[in-house]
């Protein structure tokens, strides 16, 4: 039977990755001064699996690179070579070298073996050091002694005589099963020699005291004899002769055999090759076997243009399954109902309705599980960059990371790696101070980078500590001057200052160093961040350190909704955004010059935004002394949205309408009310450029107030 | 139909084992390490075992070792899946109890007749 192996491919290349992040963070964890068994011997086996697997699905350039480095491990594993620092950093690139072979395999480009070549040839040389016989020849060697070393292939036939030992059957291992093995290469005849069993008082029944004289005559050749008790060869006597006459054989080789001197029982027997139905049967299935395969084959191919897979527990599909058993009992229950309705069943509809809500609730909940996945996966690659980061900058630090198993959606995983990455760079390269500076300033001479996950309401936040120089107010504000963000004039509390970084044009980095100030500054972070809705703060002790916190939706398809109406429009602020809802009276509203009023609460001037206004559209209250006021913030800045009414809050699902139509301003996405209308979700930044009240009007608003009350 | 128990902590292994033997109308049952194959040997009788060496919690040669303990499994044939490097480990595996091995990598057409070999 034929099976076609390259349907295990993408599994194998999935582990394989596993197995190289395995690898990986093993390495970057090994103490070198203490090298623990159980770190080389996670090592050893994710090579190992990526050596085997390799091989079997025939991906020969790794299984020959991956064999000199598992060789190495494995000589490190008994403790024939001692493992220097040096010797992590040639694993990892190895590491990094298998990735990119996988990588070729799995694009179905070309293996680029220069690297790996060259790393080999490392490899080589550390292991020859060592004059150890490399396993390598150990399996040249044993490749020889299987050869067959003579080819009797021509001989008439074998003698054999075999004595296995006592415990042969507590192996698994059953004679019988290898003589009919031997009866398949030819005609076999079997003697037993049962001289050596002793009485009854002494039997062990499960020993085998039991030898053979066997006779098989035929082409068989010498190796495949061998083969037969290739298991049992090492543990048993056994002596195979070529029978060269076909008449008088039997009793001549009995003679030249060993141990039979009487022979006190002769029990023969032939057996003859089974034939027939069985393997009839088993052409068969076989033929069928093949069949799916090739059929399955094909199916595997159509799907396998960019196929993202995910992986999803059992747990989490049994759930689910679960659950859909429960909506369709519901469902039947519901649909009996509705056969011949009365009134008095009312209650019971009523049930039925809240049954299926609360399973709908549910599945809609587990499916997101589905997409969900530990942030470990955006975290590891963490602790390799900072390992040859600070190698790179002469840094010594220490990265701590919490919270791994911490669950987010798939798509915001993938989208917040580099914005991750680029903070994470940023505390290395310009928050942790050099070693010396540390020791000088009373600190720990290692720095100290912690990357820290959790949930908090329907959000998880992440956040990047480092205990490092922490922000310069003053050369961020000097700075901010220089550019033009801020005038000279303006105060700024350190919050303030801190959010300036994180401005379009900013950069403090005095020098532009190989890891970061490359010219994608904070701002990008921060709208990377927002695009996934969420948001990035910074806070930072001088001397002390800095916590950049990020936060982030759970998901990016639903989100938590405050239904609101103007005239007969309902629209939709995300719950986030929201600080609070007002409802205004006559001293609080200022009117500035520009027509435009503001709001003063708790000594802020907020911009008033009538959404009626903006959407051109007729609402219930013109005034905002009849409305609601709904005070929100996007971008750091606050807007007071002037609303008819605040309705109810919910879930809902978002529908692209930028996909769907083209980019709206203010209106992020549209989605369906649970009365069939369409209702359009308010995207606060927007708002706040198509109302006019950007951060330059929002200063000036406040800087005249700010006169005015002095 | 005879029961096969396949044990390896690589999926792609367990799969193309898992395959191969079901194409030739073996039932077969999966592990991912000696502990867990130990557990599922424990609740269903099994006519064979095939397992790979080096796995984490409780690698193959413990798990022969274990399994030639329980009374159902004093006889049954276990191979092990090694590589040709690792000659001692067919001695350890031997010695704890097994039967014979497969030496990787194999393929399919390998896998079979060895199984046969065992499983007449």
């Amino acid at each position: 039977m034929s099976v076609d192996l390259s349907q295990f491919h993408q599994v194998f290349f999935e582990e394989s990755y596993e197995g190289l992040d395995v690898m990986e963070s093993a390495l970057l964890n090994i103490d070198i001064s203490a090298i623990d068994d159980e770190t080389i011997n996670e090592i050893f086996r994710a090579a190992h699996s990526i050596k085997g697997g390799s091989g079997t699905f025939g991906f020969k350039e790794i299984a020959e690179f991956t064999h000199v480095v598992e060789t190495l491990l494995d000589l490190i594993r008994s403790d024939q070579f001692e493992m220097k620092a040096d010797h992590v950093d040639l694993f990892l690139k190895s590491v990094d070298c298998i990735r990119t072979m996988i990588n070729q395999f799995e694009k179905g480009v070309s293996c680029d073996m220069e690297v790996a070549g060259e790393l080999k040839a490392a490899f080589t040389v550390l292991l020859d050091g060592e004059n150890e016989t490399s396993s390598e020849s150990n399996e040249a060697d044993s490749k020889k002694s299987a050869q067959p070393n003579d080819s009797h292939s021509g001989a008439e036939g074998w003698q054999i005589y075999f004595k296995p030992e006592l415990d042969i059957l507590r192996t698994g291992n059953d004679p019988v099963r290898m003589f009919r093995e031997l009866s398949e290469l030819g005609e076999l005849s079997v003697i037993a020699v049962t001289d050596d069993i002793p009485s009854i008082s002494d039997i062990d029944p499960e020993a085998c005291y039991m030898a053979w004289n066997l006779t098989l005559f035929g082409g068989a050749t010498e190796e495949q004899v061998n083969e037969v008790f290739e298991w049992v060869v090492d543990d048993s006597e056994l002596v195979i002769t070529p029978l060269m006459l076909q008449s008088d054989t039997r009793e001549e080789d009995l003679e030249t055999s060993p141990n039979v001197g009487v022979v006190v029982s002769e029990h023969e027997a032939t057996i003859i090759p089974e034939t027939g139905e069985n393997e009839e049967i088993a052409g068969k299935e076989v033929a069928e076997a093949k069949q799916t395969t090739t059929k399955k084959a094909v199916a595997k191919k159509e799907v396998k243009t960019e196929s993202a897979s995910i992986r999803v527990g059992t747990d989490k599909i049994d759930d689910l399954i679960n659950m859909v058993g429960e909506l369709v009992i519901t469902q039947s229950m519901l649909s009996e109902l509705g056969k011949e309705f009365s009134i008095e069943n009312l209650p019971k509809l009523m049930e039925g309705l809240a049954q299926l809500s609360m399973h709908t609730r549910e599945l809609q909940e587990n499916v997101m599980r589905i997409r969900m996945l530990p942030i470990s996966f955006a975290f590891s690659r963490f602790p390799r960059l900072v390992h040859d980061m600070s190698k790179n900058l002469n840094k010594k630090v220490e990265l701590v990371l919490l919270g791994e198993q911490t669950e987010l959606d798939k798509t915001v995983m993938e989208r917040i790696g580099d914005p991750l990455v680029h903070l994470v760079r940023n505390s290395l390269d310009h928050g942790l101070e050099l070693p010396e500076k540390r020791l000088a300033l009373g600190k720990d001479e290692m720095g100290k980078i912690t990357l820290n996950a959790f949930h908090q309401g329907g959000n998880i936040i992440i956040q990047i500590i480092d205990d490092g120089a922490g922000l310069n107010k003053e050369k961020i504000l000097s700075k901010a001057k220089e550019n033009g963000l801020v005038s000279a004039s303006d105060h700024l509390s350190d919050d303030q200052i801190n959010d300036l970084i994180f401005l379009p044009g900013f950069s403090t980095a005095e020098a532009v160093t190989d890891i970061s100030g490359r010219g994608v500054g904070m701002d990008v972070v921060r709208r990377n961040i927002q695009e996934l809705n969420g948001s990035v703060e910074v806070e930072s002790k001088e001397g002390e350190g800095s916590v950049f916190t990020i936060r982030l939706p759970l998901t990016l398809a639903i989100l938590d909704g405050q239904l609101i109406n103007v005239g007969e429009q309902v629209y939709i602020f995300p719950l986030v955004s929201i600080v609070e809802s007002i409802q205004t009276h006559d001293q609080m509203i200022h009117r500035v010059s520009g027509g435009c009023d503001v709001l003063r609460l708790r000594n802020e001037y907020i911009p008033i935004v009538k959404l009626w206004d903006v959407f051109n559209i007729k609402p219930k209250h013109e005034t905002v002394e009849d409305g609601l006021l709904v005070i929100v913030e996007g971008d750091n800045i606050k807007i007071a949205v002037l609303v008819d009414d605040l309705l109810g809050q919910q879930q809902v699902v978002i529908k692209s309408i930028r996909e769907n139509y083209r980019p709206v301003h203010g209106v992020s996405g549209a989605t369906i009310l649970g009365d069939g209308t369409v209702s359009l979700i308010l995207d606060i930044s927007g708002l706040i450029k198509l109302a006019g009240v950007g951060r330059d009007a929002y200063k000036k608003i406040n800087d005249a107030n700010d006169t005015e009350a002095a | 139909m005879a029961t096969i128990l396949a044990v390896d902590d690589s999926a792609s292994m367990r799969q193309m084992v898992t395959f191969t033997l079901k194409g030739a109308g073996y039932d077969v049952i999966e592990a991912e390490d000696g502990q867990k194959a130990l557990d599922k040997a424990k609740n269903r009788a099994v006519d064979l075992v095939l397992t790979d060496v080096n796995m984490p919690v409780m690698d193959g040669i413990e798990l022969v070792k274990n399994l030639r303990t329980l009374p159902d499994y004093k006889f049954t044939p276990i191979l092990m899946l090694t590589t040709e490097s690792a000659g001692d480990k067919k001695v350890q595996g031997k010695n704890a109890g097994a039967t014979g091995w497969l030496v990787k990598p194999f393929n399919p057409e390998q896998l079979l007749a060895t199984i046969k070999k065992v499983m007449g």
